[in-house]
């Protein structure tokens, strides 16, 4: 059993910002572990720019905006353990790990960060009908291939869902070679940022087929077909709409879920909404001492934001391993946070308001389109914030921040809820 | 082409046949086995309930009676000797109104007939007491406690892996086109790509096919209608929702929607029933699924949406005669049935097995061999290891120490030797059935390219004549510069393995 200050779990921007706070926050004794054989993450197969532009105002690749982290990291002496995969954490901080080049191992930590990211949902979760060949795959697995291993999936590609990944994927698949027929979207306005419909889609002339989707997958061996078809409000298929694409590929971007099946067994609650954990304003979860940030807590459409959050749990899992955690506050009353109208997976889910340093973060996603729309944060009712938005889409995560003495003015209230107006 | 001579020649390497080829094994015979798909278990054996059924269904005095008893009888012991799980998770038919409790006596005293041990009708109260999550539109249930759960691939892959072990040779992606008597009196069967195998005597085991091939040498007909079934796979996280199997009243076409907990952890639920025109035709229906999740929520009321990680259907050989066809064929000597083994043929194979191995003992006066070789574990999965044996496995061999497999805890080695052993896997899916990579909740998301990177290894192939399942699947298109990520092995090792692996595998 080795004893750490603060365990990582995942090696990406999340865990790395993580690392680097606890560092700078005092803590000498951080391990961080990762089960690829590189830190980097995700990023390191996001080989496309539009990294960094908030944090470093400059327009970073995947790969050049995580190296930075990884630089930094070094310089700290900070140490890492990759090729190791995390098996098991219990809820008295236990971590079981194994590697190739240290066997199997065991931790115990005062803190643990949990920033494992998430994984992508699979044509399993959707049951599209029809045959099972070769050819589908999820996005994020393509773009791997390609820009990892170096292999091409295949020559005429569908794109089924317009997360960004997908969209992503469809310029790099059409910069490789292939022709990319047509994007698929089952709700009428597409899951991805609005910059990657333009640069990955308009620009390259793939046309955007909002409220259709797939309906049937042809080929026994390797993928020959899909048919797609219109979908009513109901996103039920009409029929008579139905179209038949040519294809030997079918790539999935239809979400991306939270990584959460370690934390679930070291007895973290999870919420049903963003599938990750509940936490509190110090990205603390249900069981003290261990903290979640990045892809792992909720899914992040911008890195940036993932390293904010990051540094923030960093810092927090710092002061806890450091004995500064619940104990040196007086006990305060807790505010629940609750999704209001139009409003969908707030983060954190509880807040105590005296513990918040000087703003409290908040961040959702809109649970639909709205234009010309407000953002109001009401306490027990009552508005204390608002924010108007040109544009407010389920593809782009919203971050405000409540500056800490409008909590301090209601000091009485029980919930904070934020909802949209239009 | 080839001159391949057998004393017996199974046709089809599904569990049926790599049970008869194994039993085969123990008699002084020079066996073969073929299949026209690149694996075994390709047919219907990858794809149903894994059900152990009690044999409470059959009509008394079948064949299906008959067998499904004694196979049930066997199966435990089978997956202990093979290392291969098994559950006796016991199964329950659940009733919804007073029609449904009169047949569950019906059912009773027809099991009772056939020689079910221990069945019992219970009360609502009783079937809650069992099952807290089941619906409260359950009143009561036939109780049967022999039921149980199996891997039918594992099962499979591992009675092959045995007949290979004690001399039995596997020929893959040969398709039998005819059986014909020679001059001679030898069979002469012929394969798609010309080769010619004589023997003494011929099992056909071929599923959903084994009409067309017994129709070739006997005048007593047989017809085999593919009925398709669909399921749902439902994750990890609900296990527990449910210990038994509980089937609803059967209907003419068959035993219902069941849900079941799997040998994996994991539910299953369905499956439909529909004759379909073409015994290849296992595709998925939106009608299909729909119909499996409305008729599953009578027994589950919510059958989680979200929790879904895969769906698929199976087809079943059904005969036109509603029973097994099990034996030689009355006009064609040395001819061997184990022919419309649809449901319980899973359960039964052992105990038809057993016995047709012996019929063919006997008609070739072959002696029973002594020297044969026990089943020795070909390897064991990480994810069942404690400690200690973990600590054991990675100082022995170190690639038992990377995870390649992250939902199922797969690790480097289990997938090499699932490439290494005798039947190896040759193709995404075979690892993945031999080893459970790529089965979980990710669905090879994040293996996928590591397996791909370990055939090339192993095999000495290129990534893009990587398939999921032999034929044209191939999971990657010709690309310039590719190149086989190596995990770790030396080039040395790397020639040795493939080296190794050629002479086994025909
Ligand atoms: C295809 C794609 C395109 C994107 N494009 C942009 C963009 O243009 N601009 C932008 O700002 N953002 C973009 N993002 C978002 C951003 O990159 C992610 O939000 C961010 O990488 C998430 O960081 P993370 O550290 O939480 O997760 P990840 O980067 O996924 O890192 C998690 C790490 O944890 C490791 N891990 C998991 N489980 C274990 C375990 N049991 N043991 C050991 N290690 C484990 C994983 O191997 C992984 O390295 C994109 C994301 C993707 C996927
Ligand atoms: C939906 C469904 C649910 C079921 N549920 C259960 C259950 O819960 N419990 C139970 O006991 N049973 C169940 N069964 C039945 C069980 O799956 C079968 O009885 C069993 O798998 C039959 O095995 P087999 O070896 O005879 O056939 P298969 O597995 O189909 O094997 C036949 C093999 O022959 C090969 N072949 C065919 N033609 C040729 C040829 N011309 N040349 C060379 N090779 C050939 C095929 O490639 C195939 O590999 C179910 C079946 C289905 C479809």
């Amino acid at each position: 059993m080795t004893d750490v200050d603060i365990l990582i779990i995942g090696g990406g921007p999340a865990g790395l910002a993580a690392a680097i706070a606890a560092h700078e926050a005092g803590c000498r004794n951080v391990l961080l572990l990762e089960r690829e054989p590189a830190l980097g993450g995700i990023l390191r197969q996001c080989i496309h720019a539009g990294f960094g532009m908030h944090v470093f105002k400059e327009d970073l690749t995947g790969p050049e905006y995580a190296q930075r982290f990884v630089r930094r990291f070094h310089e700290l002496g900070l140490s890492a353990q990759c090729d190791t995969m995390v098996l098991s954490v219990t809820p008295d901080r236990e971590v079981t790990a194994v590697s190739p080049a240290f066997g199997l191992q065991h931790f115990r930590a005062k803190a643990i960060v949990l920033a494992m990211g998430c994984r992508e949902r699979t044509r399993g979760a959707l049951q599209v009908p029809g045959w099972r060949p070769a050819g589908i795959y999820p996005a994020g697995q393509a773009q791997r291939f390609v820009n990892l291993d170096g292999w091409m999936p295949g020559r005429r590609v569908v794109i089924l869902g317009s997360g960004d990944i997908g969209l992503i994927m469809a310029r790099r698949m059409t910069l490789e070679g292939a022709k990319v027929l047509a994007c698929v979207e089952l709700m009428p306005f597409s899951s991805g940022l609005t910059r990657n419909v333009v640069q990955c889609l308009d620009d390259y002339g793939i046309p955007l087929l909002l409220s259709h989707t797939v309906t049937e997958i042809h080929g026994r061996e390797r993928l020959e077909a899909v048919t797609v078809a219109q979908v009513d409000a109901q996103r039920k298929p009409l029929p008579g709409t139905d179209q038949r694409f040519e294809c030997d590929t079918l790539l999935l971007s239809v979400g991306l879920i939270p990584e959460n099946e370690l934390s679930r067994a070291a007895g973290v609650r999870v919420s049903e909404v963003t599938c990750g954990p509940l936490v509190d304003e110090a990205l603390q979860t249900s069981v003290p001492g261990i903290f979640a940030c990045g892809n792992v807590l909720h899914v992040h459409d911008l890195v940036d934001h993932v390293t904010i959050e990051s540094t923030e749990a960093g810092r927090q899992a710092a002061k806890y391993a450091q004995g500064q955690g619940e104990a040196g506050i007086p006990a305060c009353q807790m505010l629940q946070i609750r999704d209001g109208a139009g409003v969908r997976g707030l983060v954190p889910q509880t807040v105590c308001a005296g513990r918040v340093a000087d703003v409290l973060p908040l961040m959702f996603r809109p649970a639909a389109v709205f234009k010309d729309a407000a953002a109001v944060v009401r306490l027990d009712g009552e508005e204390v914030l608002r924010k108007r938005f040109r544009i407010l889409t389920p593809g782009e995560m919203v971050r405000l921040v409540v500056p800490k003495e409008v909590l301090e003015r209601h000091a009485g209230a029980g919930e904070l809820t934020v909802g949209v107006e239009v | 082409m080839t001159q391949n001579f057998s004393d017996v020649l199974v046709i089809g390497a599904g569990v049926v046949g790599c049970a008869v080829a194994r039993e085969l094994s123990r008699y002084a015979l020079r066996v073969n086995v073929l299949d026209q798909a690149g694996d075994v278990a390709e047919g219907s054996t990858k794809a149903n309930s894994a059900i152990v059924h009690a044999g409470y269904d059959a009509v008394p005095g079948t064949a299906k009676a008959c067998f499904n008893v004694r196979g049930n009888a066997l199966f435990e012991a089978w997956c202990r000797e093979l290392e291969v799980p098994f559950v006796r998770n016991t199964s329950l038919v659940a009733a919804f109104d007073d029609r449904d409790l009169a047949a569950l006596e019906a059912l009773r005293l027809r099991g009772a007939r056939n020689g079910v041990p221990g069945l019992r009708i219970i009360t609502q109260d009783e079937v809650r007491a069992l099952e807290p999550n089941i619906s409260r539109a359950v009143i009561g249930a036939l109780l049967a406690p022999s039921g149980g759960i199996c891997c039918p691939y594992g099962l499979t892959f591992r009675l092959a892996e045995h007949a290979a072990a004690n001399g039995v040779t596997f020929h893959f992606e040969r398709r039998v086109v005819d059986v014909a008597r020679a001059a001679d009196g030898l069979w002469q069967v012929t394969t798609a790509d010309g080769g010619v195998f004589r023997t003494r005597a011929v099992v056909n085991a071929s599923g959903l096919y084994a009409d067309e091939l017994n129709n070739t040498v006997s005048a007593q007909k047989l017809s085999i209608t593919p009925r398709r079934g669909e399921y749902l796979m439902i994750d990890k996280q609900y296990a527990g929702t449910f210990r038994a199997t509980i089937f609803q009243v059967p209907t003419p076409l068959g035993k219902g929607v069941l849900v079941s907990p799997t040998v994996d952890g994991t539910l299953i639920v369905g499956p439909t029933a529909e004759d379909v025109g073409d015994k290849s035709d296992t595709r998925t229906t939106a009608d299909g699924l729909r119909k499996v999740v409305e008729s599953a929520a009578r027994v589950w009321e919510q059958v989680p949406a979200g929790g879904v990680i895969a769906t698929f259907s199976g087809l079943r050989a059904h005969g036109d005669r509603d029973d097994f066809v099990v034996g030689e064929a009355p006009d064609a000597p040395f001819f061997f049935n184990a022919a419309a083994m649809e449901s319980p043929g899973l359960t039964a194979a052992p105990a038809v097995a057993v016995w047709l191995a012996e019929q063919i003992g006997k008609r070739l006066n072959a002696q029973r061999v002594t020297s044969n070789v026990h089943h020795t574990a070909t390897w064991k999965p990480f994810r069942e290891m404690t400690d200690a044996q973990r600590i054991a496995a990675i100082a022995d061999d170190p690639s038992y120490a990377r995870i390649v497999c992250r939902c199922e805890n797969v690790t480097e080695a289990e997938i090499r030797a699932a490439i290494r052993c005798r039947i190896g896997a040759r193709t995404l899916d075979g690892v993945k059935r031999r080893t459970r990579a790529g089965m979980g909740r990710c669905q090879g998301g994040f293996c996928t390219p590591r397996i791909i990177a370990i055939l090339c290894e192993e095999l000495g192939l290129k990534p893009e004549q990587i398939t999921k399942f032999g034929g044209g699947s191939n999971l990657l298109v010709t690309t310039h510069g590719a190149r086989p990520a190596t995990l770790g092995l030396s080039p040395e090792r790397r020639a040795s393995s493939v080296e190794s692996r050629e002479p086994c595998h025909d």
